[in-house]
């Protein structure tokens, strides 16, 4: 089976202190994503691990051409992202859609909740009546586990979890074929983040949704990925199925991170 | 055996608090601490009857999710609480290292616990001028994010000198240098002498993270806050500070108290464990045992909730952490309680320790 999306060789650098003030004669580039190729398969989550800095941010939004590569390719259901515009752009865009890290930044604070759950679909099926576009957007909330009250409600009405549940109501009511999950949970404290990891468990499967899941944290890309890819100075240095990574990581920089992360003793029971 | 200091207050049958046999040499004593703040939805009580000790030398974790009054509990012990912020019980703070170290084993003598009773202080109620010969100097604190927390156009080395110079303005130039020298030292600042020169936009997290160690401990504190200090950071550099952390309350004989939500922080520093939950400790013990025998059903959510490197069934706690503002009248976890009877919403739950040093707010108990 062919792969659902398709990177490669993708490449961006950033003049390093640019600006007004900069003297164009001395500027250098910084290459924030380097060379970088990977194939993810239908209903998989891929993650990308990597420290702040890495270019696993830049990465996930040149993926969405929210940020322009400087060279490579994005393959995504058979057509090359970087080469499509206007209509047939938009068309490959509703089946890829992103989840946000701050559950605060992300929703407009001066939105009602169903506008904002129902905004993709003024765009991408603009003949929907306002009627339909609101039931859909109550189906969709009820579906994240909230309840349909809260389409009339304001962001700031709700709590951080919650507002994660209707970032991720936004990002699926055009039913995508790819989510990218940039930390989702990282925002939250750890007892509400597990819920909305389960939640996006549950709603893999129900959609059969192919995540690119984006996080910092190696415990909780655990949790959800089938592949992880590691990610340093903009390279991928190891990329494999979770388990082999986890157990048998081939490059230092893995052991390193995974050295780091402080293990929680377990019970012998409970 | 020594109710010399037990007399100056009624007992309340409180171990954590009142019952002073093990505990001579703790450095800090919190009893029944409760602090009140005024919002727009009226009062909330953000720490509510919190007792804990901790002893120099210890580290002490301090464990909860947001909102559950850790970070307000940490203002209060440095006498920064907003204003028109109520503060009830007490907090005593131990004298110095000379009464200190020959009470640890030995029985204490008529002569140290005079020591013991004519120094150590209740810091609540304490006068502003009173506060300044404590915060800083005596308890010390360092926050998340060093870069909001260090000043972005003073260069580290003259911010070091400006804690020292707070509490002894009359340091000279040598000492002084000797002094900053040492601070940086102790962060293990590389190349301290550069360092001392740069501003702080010009390290990284880590190092800025180390530039705020050593501007807490110049002025030589025997009790360090650390509030989530790593939390900013990268794990392979959270790893770095927390075994500096480690090996500077061994050194120095600190009192550490580190504020974090993360219980795989707790398990790599920590000695002993109090867990908070809407104002309260819910539990409080040993690291090893609360968190391989957890005894209340909040500190087992946690436990269950957090991801490790085990591919395993998460169980969330359902629901979300409570308002201040609109608590249950009984346990708090009540609502989100999966062993929740009759009992659990009439009164709050006794603090109950089935051993001497592990309990937990629980009627299950």
């Amino acid at each position: 089976m062919s792969p659902l999306l398709t990177v490669k060789n993708l490449r961006k650098s950033y003049v390093r202190g640019g600006g007004v003030l900069a003297n164009e004669g001395k500027s250098q580039r910084f290459v924030a994503v380097d060379d970088v190729s990977f194939e993810v398969a239908q209903g998989e989550t891929f993650a990308i691990v990597g420290e702040s800095g890495c270019g696993k941010t830049t990465l996930a939004r040149m993926i969405l051409r929210l940020i322009e590569p400087d060279q490579g390719a994005v393959l995504f259901g058979g057509s090359d992202l970087l080469k499509l515009s206007g209509a047939e752009l938009r068309a490959q865009r509703r089946q890829m859609q992103m989840i946000f890290q701050d559950p605060f930044a992300s929703l407009d604070p001066r939105m009602r909740v169903g506008e904002i759950v129902a905004e993709p679909l003024t765009i991408h099926e603009a003949r929907l009546s306002k009627a339909d576009r609101m039931a859909r957007g109550a189906e969709m909330l009820r579906r994240v586990g909230l309840d349909e009250g809260a389409l009339r409600r304001y962001p700031h009405e709700f709590s951080g979890g919650q507002r994660q549940r209707i970032g991720i109501a936004r990002a699926l009511i055009l039913r995508p074929k790819l989510v990218v999950a940039d930390e989702p949970v990282s925002a939250l404290d750890v007892s509400v983040g597990a819920q909305v990891l389960l939640l996006l468990k549950e709603l893999q499967r129900e959609f059969q949704l192919t995540y690119l899941f984006i996080s910092h944290s190696l415990p909780v890309v655990t949790q959800l990925a089938s592949h992880i890819a590691v990610m340093r100075g903009g390279k991928l240095i190891e990329t494999g199925p979770v388990e082999r990574v986890l157990r048998q990581p081939s490059h230092a920089y893995t052991r390193d991170l995974l050295a780091a992360v402080p293990e929680i003793p377990q019970a012998s029971q409970v | 055996m020594t109710p010399s200091i037990n007399h100056r207050r009624k007992s309340c049958g409180d171990a954590r608090c009142c019952d002073y046999d093990l505990d001579v040499s703790d450095l800090l004593r919190i009893g029944h601490l409760t602090v009140q703040l005024a919002t727009a939805a009226g009062w909330v009580t953000p720490v509510n009857d919190v007792s804990l000790r901790l002893a120099p030398g210890e580290t002490l974790g301090l464990v909860g999710e947001s909102g559950s009054g850790k970070t307000m509990l940490s203002l209060a012990l440095m006498g920064l609480l907003p204003p028109g912020g109520k503060v009830g019980g007490e907090i005593w703070l131990g004298s110095d290292g000379t009464a200190r170290g020959n009470q640890k084993k030995e029985e204490p003598n008529a002569e140290t616990q005079r020591i013991a009773e004519a120094e150590e202080r209740n810091l609540v109620g304490l006068r502003e001028e009173e506060w300044r010969g404590v915060r800083g100097r005596e308890i010390a604190m360092i926050f998340q994010e060093p870069m909001t927390s260090l000043n972005p156009v003073m260069r580290i080395g003259a911010q070091i000198e400006e804690a020292i110079l707070a509490h002894e303005p009359k340091i000279g130039g040598d000492a002084l240098q000797l002094r900053l020298l040492t601070a940086m030292e102790h962060a293990a600042l590389p190349e301290p002498e550069t360092r001392a020169q740069q501003f702080p936009h010009q390290l990284s997290g880590g190092l800025r993270q180390r530039a705020m160690i050593a501007m807490a401990l110049a002025p030589k504190p025997r009790l360090l806050i650390a509030d989530e200090p790593t939390t900013a950071l990268d794990v392979t550099v959270q790893k770095q500070i927390l075994e500096l952390l480690d090996r500077l309350r061994r050194e120095l004989e600190l009192a550490l108290l580190l504020i974090t939500h993360d219980l795989g922080v707790v398990a790599k520093v920590a000695d002993r464990v109090a867990v908070m939950y809407a104002g309260r400790i819910v539990e409080e013990g040993p690291v090893r045992k609360v968190l391989t025998f957890p005894q209340h059903p909040y500190t087992q959510g946690l436990l269950a909730a957090s991801p490790t490197l085990e591919k395993r069934a998460l169980k969330p706690i359902p629901g979300s952490v409570p308002q201040l503002t609109d608590l249950p009248a009984g346990c708090a976890f009540a609502p989100r309680c999966s062993f929740r009877r009759g009992e659990c919403d009439k009164a709050v739950p006794e603090f109950r320790q089935p051993e001497p040093d592990h309990g937990a707010r629980c009627v299950l108990i």
